[in-house]
């Protein structure tokens, strides 16, 4: 079957500043990252015939997508604002991948912002808060966020004997590569005992199981694999992608401690031809430590219950055998909400150009990037390539 | 006016109002397809298990099982506040369904996946009764 492999190519990727960025509106801080790709690629914005966005919880408009266009002044043929929480990126490019080896449009500027640290109002803040989870049979409950993902860890500790010390294993690695990333939101180093002293939040998440509250955005730009090379980096090739999708909300799903990463996966390793032992280099989503645990087992990098010794035996680390997050992730390096899961892709995409100096993971040739949206609901998952076959 | 009135409140729809009707009588009612005999929560307006339209409603036993659960020690919101520590957790019902519930009458330490509970009403307002468990007494 004629797939999407090697069709698209990334060739222009770029971040805004993260962290506190109180300068800038998100819309101002969505077309930064816009401007600052564009120029990554040596392009001008009027090659920009395709624009993918997502909804702001800072700046809300009724159609984001239009709005960058107008502000842009670009009058694209494709044009859609996606919402799949922190999956929306990962998904909306390959849909966009979709469009472009259909012909619908040729070069598609991804480019997701968002202020939540600097930009929500006490209102709008309540209103986030109290908007995850099922109107009439969650949310009168009181959950919050990290409690609904506390559900999950407690699922995994209970069928697998994953540790505390484990999940707070993942939040230690995370910061060692921030501490090597000057972008990063959070660079000190911690300890297992840091994240197990650290205020309880919801049993068993301390607070530095949890990841950031930021302003930041970033965008890519991906066109036909026949245009790749006309511009100033080395291109870097989707060779897989695929979604899984099992619920919406938590007490809907129908397994705790495996998730439709599973499906996600496994499309996106089919449709690449590779299998986890061919990857160089992982952005795994980090919302909370315990989902990275679920991902790594349902992705296929370790067996199911093992994630957690897996990653305490440093095997995540930039010298281990499945670097991972090597940016910092959501836990170190910045989590602005929906746009959350894009700085693993321009970390991929900065890995596969070998330019990530002193975090690069040697000649890193292949990168799989995946992440979810809801509690555990929306997967998706992309596999990157520096060559195209 | 008390703190409670300000808790996220449920707003009934068409489809559910009979269901939190019935939690202001005190009865946990749950959707029961006659047709293909599937027990499902929460209420949709058809059985996912066969499509048949408007699955007849059946009072609950009632007994449950926590499958997972968490303690809340920051309140989402003000009018939760005073009732912190309190326990999230997933309840699996004797009949099949899961929904999510408070864990009350008993210290946040006790609940343990595995828990027997049984269900309990809370009167959250003039209008709202929600259902949250307790753990449950002996063997009915
Ligand atoms: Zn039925």
């Amino acid at each position: 079957m004629d797939t999407l492999r090697g069709k698209v190519a990334i060739v222009g990727a770029a971040d805004t500043e993260v962290g506190k960025v109180p300068g800038l509106s998100s819309t101002e801080l969505c077309i930064e990252a816009a401007l600052r790709a564009l120029d990554d690629a040596g392009m001008s914005k009027d090659e920009v015939d395709g624009l993918v966005t997502c909804n702001s919880m800072a700046e809300p408009h009724m159609y984001q997508a239009e709005v960058l266009a107008e502000y842009l002044q670009i009058f694209p043929r494709y044009c859609i604002s996606a919402s799949a929480g922190g999956g929306t990126t990962y998904s909306s490019l390959f849909h966009a991948a979709n469009a472009i080896a259909a012909g619908v449009c040729e070069t598609v500027l991804i480019c997701l912002a968002d202020s939540l640290r600097s930009g929500l109002s006490r209102d709008q803040a309540m209103q986030m808060q109290s908007s995850t989870g099922h109107r009439e049979f969650e949310i009168p409950y009181g959950p919050t966020v990290p409690a609904y993902y506390a559900l999950i860890a407690r699922a995994h500790m209970d069928t697998y004997g994953t540790t505390p010390e484990q999940f707070a294993a993942v939040a230690v690695h995370a910061r060692r590569h921030a501490a090597r990333n000057p972008a990063a939101q959070m660079r000190d180093l911690i300890s297992i005992d840091d994240v197990l002293n650290s205020r309880m939040i919801a049993d068993p998440l301390h607070l530095l199981d949890c990841s950031l509250v930021s302003d930041g955005g970033a965008a890519v730009i991906l066109t036909s694999a026949s245009r790749a090379k006309n511009f100033r980096h080395h291109p870097v090739y989707l060779l897989g992608a695929g979604e899984g999708h099992s619920h919406e909300h938590i007490s809907q799903a129908h397994d705790l401690t495996t998730s439709a990463a599973a499906d996600s996966g496994r499309r996106a390793f089919h449709m690449a031809g590779l299998g986890p032992a061919d990857i160089d280099v992982a952005g795994i989503y980090d919302c909370f430590t315990p989902v990275v645990l679920i991902e790594l087992e349902d992705l296929g990098f370790c067996a199911k219950g093992e994630a957690g010794s897996f990653v305490a035996a440093g095997e995540t680390a930039l010298e281990g055998s499945l670097p991972m997050n090597t940016h910092g992730g959501l836990l170190s390096h910045c989590h602005p909400g929906h746009p959350g899961a894009i700085f693993a892709l321009t970390e991929a995409v900065t890995q596969l150009r070998h330019a990530a100096g002193e975090r690069q993971v040697g000649e890193a040739e292949i990168a799989l990037v995946h992440a979810q949206g809801g509690i555990m609901s929306s997967h998706s998952t992309l596999i990157l390539g520096r060559e195209r076959d | 006016m008390t703190a409670n009135t300000e808790k996220f409140l449920p707003h009934p729809t068409p489809v559910s109002r009979v269901y939190w009707d019935a939690c202001r009588k005190h009865q946990l009612l749950i959707q029961h397809c006659g047709n293909c005999g599937q027990y499902q929560f929460y209420p949709r307006s058809f059985c996912t298990g066969c499509m048949a339209r408007e699955p007849a409603w059946e009072q609950a036993s009632g007994f449950g099982t926590v499958t997972t659960w968490t303690v809340v020690r920051r309140p989402v919101a003000e009018a939760y506040a005073a009732d912190v520590p309190y326990v999230i957790a997933l309840i699996k019902l004797d009949e099949g369904p899961v929904m999510m519930s408070q864990v009350n009458g008993c210290d946040a330490d006790e609940v343990r996946s595995g828990l027997r509970v049984e269900v309990a009403f809370a009167a959250w307002s003039e209008q709202v009764t929600v259902p949250v468990f307790k753990p449950a007494g002996p063997a009915p």
